[in-house]
């Protein structure tokens, strides 16, 4: 598989060059930040009209994910949704398409920031989920270990011989993993950025997400 | 003929002045409903254009807004406004006059919509602000008359046609408006004329006496111009000198980062302290209005300037002009020169200083060109689309409206005379709903229609079109600050890519200072001062033009007249080791070099396009290069040249260079590259597709915001027959792709390439190695690359993947 194999408090894990998580023992696939709905919120809110297709580029990608890692268990890792109304008014469509993915799999919406509470659609819905030796939720706690969260959008800018690259990317030190955002209309938040320090270790990696993920150490 | 009130009579002759011809014949044709003055700078042209006003205003009782005067600068209007009140004060006129611009206080403002002034002076942006307001009516109720000063400035931009659009608004809501133009020497002044016209009614050409031939001559120097680079430190001496030896001198440079850079060194060199200023775009406002001050009180003598500095500001007595840097564009030069001296008899003065041998050959051409006449320009496009989205938008920000109403307004404007219902249609289309083959969430879209009119659905939304009217692309710029613990204070601004490629520690110019970056906050770059002598990083982006089509050839013909007699030895000398090295571009041939430099393959192709055509070139290049898995890895273009690197050498130029094969990969590698990406930018913020500025924007810094390339992407895949798109492909074409310089080259080589194999870098291809505006390829060597970068980086930190 196409990813950045390590490990965190003992579990075997692999970030993905898609921006998904995977844990092959448990075969459970994370995913972060999708913001699904971010176009009709923002029309809602009369914030601009933006192409109405972020929902099903998303899903489709999360799609490929599935069949690639055949996994069995879904973590949607909080703010799957742009908001809880924007959860209400996916078209019909998309709200087949995800009942479809969920079909035959353990699925678990963590609530972020975006979507607290429940949304009407099939899946388990939890605050955080450990499960030993890992934790999932929405945003990092400091001062916790074996914890996989999202919610900052991290991306990281790396300077080659003559050109830089900013791709998202994992944050991965020996107490966290920090996820890039999954979801086609989601910016990022640079890596070197202040929120970060107190939450990345001094000997943490950035892994760019990308054809194919590259690891390096977390610029700061 | 309108005589003059004998007021203005004995005021002039106070003054020992008599009434310039041209300014007669404005009064006499004051009732035209267009006119445009063509005048040199100096010859009271601003005066030419408001004499009908003053003496209508003098000569009659008029309540309310009279005359609007727009200028393409705040710095402009605030200039005038100056001007203006000498005159009035002075004949005792019962006039009001004020200024409104992006930088008028909002009480200030909101007095000026209630209370109109008689003339009121402001920028196109606000113009168009004003007519958003559902009181628009009210405030423009009795106007009679506007003016455009520096009308060529603005036809030269988006600008000019969002200025149109808000015209014929006018037009609608004060019918007999007068329109009165004034530009400088253009060579298409018909083509002013039909976008000033109000369509169908005719636009007079009024051109005044061009006055005395200019003194102009390049810069001697006992140093040699360098190979390359765009810095003219070299120059800094003799520069110096010549400041000493005039009152006043206006130092124009091409780009911002230049400037600064010059400014820097010319302070290092400046041991008597002769007050010198620097005047750029990105100059945070306090800054520039105290150079502003200083230059028309006369305490300066001599300000380091660029574009901004280009338009008819009075900068009193300016007695020398010097163009550091290739002109570029022999029109713009022209009006550079006409900068210096404001006694319309007496010729001006500019000193022309290349600031790399190459320029010394195009400054020379340029030489020949003013000296010819001969001035060049690119033809005005349609009005774009992009612009009317906008301009339906501030429409409705107004009030209802009736389509069909609206269509004929914007069809009066001179860019959209013959815009059919169609087109006028599918931008509105897309500002109601989107425009997107799949319609979602109707319930939520911009425009609703009822009773047949439309409306913003949500009224609240104005606020968020008023934030975000113009169509100046100064987009991703980052404000610059002080730290907060140093004061906080403004410095002005740079692009978020230069930002983004800082690391705290780096130091850079700006504004003449050597500051110290810190850190990113809520959108901001912090900086503190440093006392180093020597910027690690000198450079921030700025404009970059085209050499035009005539002086590229005018370049082309002095390399290969045989006759170098009038350019300096050292010049001369370098042809001649480049002929002697490689070989000289003819114009009927293209020269390629290709030749290994510090363990890349290199590519240098001499079209002699332009930038934005030998830009197109490259992309085209490496698209096919990497199909032909030669790894390109990126390009940069100058006016002459596009070099090329990558991992392989380019062996067989041939089949990448017919006109067919070029033209049919057009499409193909248009949609992915990032110069459209760029386009499509630009266009979706015009159009109101993404927003520069939000109420929140503030608060929730950059994570909320993503990249335009992701909306770009998946229009691209989605719904690829969308209206942005479609206007996107347009712009590229004309704006920054230019395919049609690119088909005039290959018409002009006919299929002559001549390619040569050379062990090193040649003189020409030198200077391209500093080039800015490197430009990535996308593709299998970027994986390399970061293959092996990455791998390098977790050695060195002791880490193992």
């Amino acid at each position: 598989m196409n990813g950045h194999d390590f490990s965190l408090a003992g579990a075997p894990l692999v970030a993905l060059g898609s921006g998904a998580l995977y844990w092959p023992a448990e075969g459970l696939l994370c995913i972060s930040d999708l913001h699904l709905g971010k176009a009709e919120r923002r029309a809602r809110l009369g914030d601009g009209y933006l192409p109405p297709y972020e929902t099903q580029d998303t899903l489709s990608r999360l799609e490929d994910d599935l069949r690639l890692t055949e996994a069995t268990t879904v973590i949607c890792l909080g703010d799957s949704f742009d908001d809880r109304a924007a959860a209400d008014a996916l078209r019909d469509e998309e709200k087949l398409w995800i009942a479809a993915l969920q079909a035959g799999r353990r699925w678990v919406w963590i609530e972020g920031n975006h979507d607290p509470g429940p949304v009407e659609l099939g899946g388990t819905h939890l605050a955080e989920l450990p499960l030993p030796p890992l934790t999932f939720r929405h945003i990092a706690k400091p001062g916790q270990s074996g914890e996989i969260s999202g919610h900052y959008h991290p991306k990281t800018t790396l300077r080659t011989r003559g050109r830089a690259i900013t791709r998202p990317a994992f944050l991965i030190d020996a107490d966290r993993v920090i996820m890039p955002a999954y979801g086609t209309y989601t910016g990022g938040l640079r890596s070197n950025d202040r929120a970060f320090a107190p939450l990345m270790r001094d000997e943490a990696i950035a892994v760019l997400t990308g054809p194919v993920p590259h690891a390096v150490p977390l610029p700061r | 003929m309108t005589t003059l009130p004998p007021l203005f009579i004995d005021w002039f002759a106070a003054r020992g002045w008599h009434i310039h011809p041209h300014q007669q014949a404005m009064l006499d044709r004051a009732d035209a409903p267009a006119q445009l003055l063509i005048a040199p700078t100096g010859g009271g042209k601003t005066l030419a254009g408001f004499l009908p006003t003053l003496v209508d205003l003098a000569t009659t009782d008029h309540d309310g807004l009279h005359t609007l005067y727009i200028s393409p600068l705040k710095a402009l209007a605030a200039d005038i406004k100056r001007n203006l009140t000498t005159p009035v004060s002075e004949m005792g006129l019962p006039i009001r006059i004020d200024d409104r611009t992006g930088d008028t206080p909002s009480s200030r403002k909101k007095r000026q919509r209630a209370d109109p002034p008689h003339i009121l002076l402001t920028t196109p942006e606000s113009l168009a602000l004003l007519t958003s307001y559902e009181d628009a009516h009210r405030t423009f109720a009795g106007l009679k008359r506007v003016v455009i000063d520096e009308i060529h400035a603005l036809a030269e931009s988006k600008r000019g046609d969002q200025l149109m659009l808000a015209l014929s608004r006018l037009q609608a809501l004060c019918p007999n408006l007068r329109r009165v133009g004034l530009s400088a020497t253009v060579e298409d002044p018909a083509a002013i004329a039909r976008l000033l016209a109000c369509h169908p009614d005719p636009c007079d050409i009024l051109q005044a006496d061009p006055g005395p031939e200019p003194d102009i001559a390049m810069l001697t120097t006992e140093e040699r111009p360098p190979w390359a680079g765009g810095g003219a430190a070299y120059a800094i001496p003799a520069v110096l000198d010549q400041v000493r030896r005039h009152r006043t001198t206006l130092i124009f440079h091409n780009t911002r980062a230049q400037a600064e850079i010059f400014f820097h060194n010319l302070w290092l060199a400046n041991e008597e302290s002769l007050p010198i200023g620097i005047h750029h775009g990105s100059l945070d406002r306090v800054q520039r209005e105290r150079v502003e001050a200083a230059m028309q009180q006369g305490l300066l003598r001599a300000i380091v300037c660029t574009g901004s500095l280009d338009l008819g500001i009075d900068w009193g007595d300016v007695d020398l002009v010097i163009q550091v840097g290739a002109p570029k564009n022999v029109k713009r030069l022209v009006q550079r020169i006409g900068r210096a001296n404001h006694n319309y008899n007496a010729p001006s003065k500019a000193l022309l200083v290349p600031a790399n041998r190459f320029e010394v050959v195009e400054c020379q051409a340029a030489l020949q060109a003013v000296r010819d006449h001969d001035l060049d320009g690119e033809p005005r496009g349609r009005g774009p689309q992009d612009v009317l989205c906008q301009h339906i938008l501030i429409r409705a920000c107004s009030g209802p409206f009736s389509a069909s109403d609206l269509y004929a307004e914007v069809t009066t404007a001179g860019g959209y005379a013959d815009l059919t219902r169609d087109e006028f249609d599918a931008c509105l289309n897309f500002c109601a709903t989107g425009g997107y083959a799949l319609r979602a969430y109707d319930q939520w879209q911009r425009l609703k229609q009822t009773d047949g009119l439309w409306h913003l659905r949500d009224p609240r939304s104005a606020r968020l079109i008023r934030m975000n009217i113009g169509t100046i692309q100064d987009t991703d710029l980052l404000k610059v600050r002080m730290q907060r613990s140093r004061g906080g204070k403004p410095l002005g601004e740079v692009e978020e890519a230069f930002a983004a490629s800082l690391t705290p520690g780096d130091t850079f110019l700006i504004g003449g200072e050597i500051v110290r970056y810190e850190g990113l906050r809520e959108m901001t770059v912090e900086v503190s001062r440093d006392r180093g002598r020597q910027p690690k990083i000198a450079v921030f982006g700025g404009t970059k033009f085209a050499t035009s089509t005539q002086l590229s050839q005018r370049i082309l013909s002095l390399l290969n007249g045989g006759d170098w007699s009038s350019l300096p030895a050292h010049t001369a000398d370098w042809l001649r080791l480049q002929a002697e090295m490689s070989r000289l571009p003819k114009s009927g041939e293209l020269l390629i070099e290709s030749f290994p430099h510090e363990g890349r393959e290199h590519a240098c192709i001499y079209g002699f396009a332009g930038r934005n055509a030998q830009q197109t070139l490259g992309l085209i290049l490496t698209k096919r290069m990497e199909e032909l898995g030669l790894h390109p890895l990126g390009f940069v273009s100058t006016d002459y040249a596009t070099l090329i690197w990558g991992l392989d050498p380019l062996t067989d130029p041939g089949p990448l260079f017919e006109l067919s094969a070029l033209r049919d990969g057009l499409d193909r590698w248009l949609a992915g590259n990032q110069l459209m990406k760029r386009t499509f930018r630009a266009s979706a913020t015009i159009a109101g597709l993404i927003q520069r500025n939000t109420p929140s924007a503030k608060k929730s810094g950059r994570q909320a915001t993503f990249s335009s390339d992701i909306l770009y992407d998946t229009l691209a895949k989605y719904d690829p027959d969308h209206l942005l798109l479609q206007i996107t492909r347009t712009e590229a074409m004309r704006g920054l792709i230019d395919f049609g310089r690119i088909e005039e080259m290959i018409t002009r080589i006919d299929g002559r390439i001549d390619l040569l194999r050379l062990p090193r870098v040649t003189p020409f291809a030198a200077p391209l190695f500093l080039e800015h505006g490197r430009m990535p390829v996308e593709g299998a060597a970027q994986e390399r690359l970061l293959a092996e970068e990455t791998e390098r980086l977790m050695a060195a930190a002791g880490l193992s993947t």
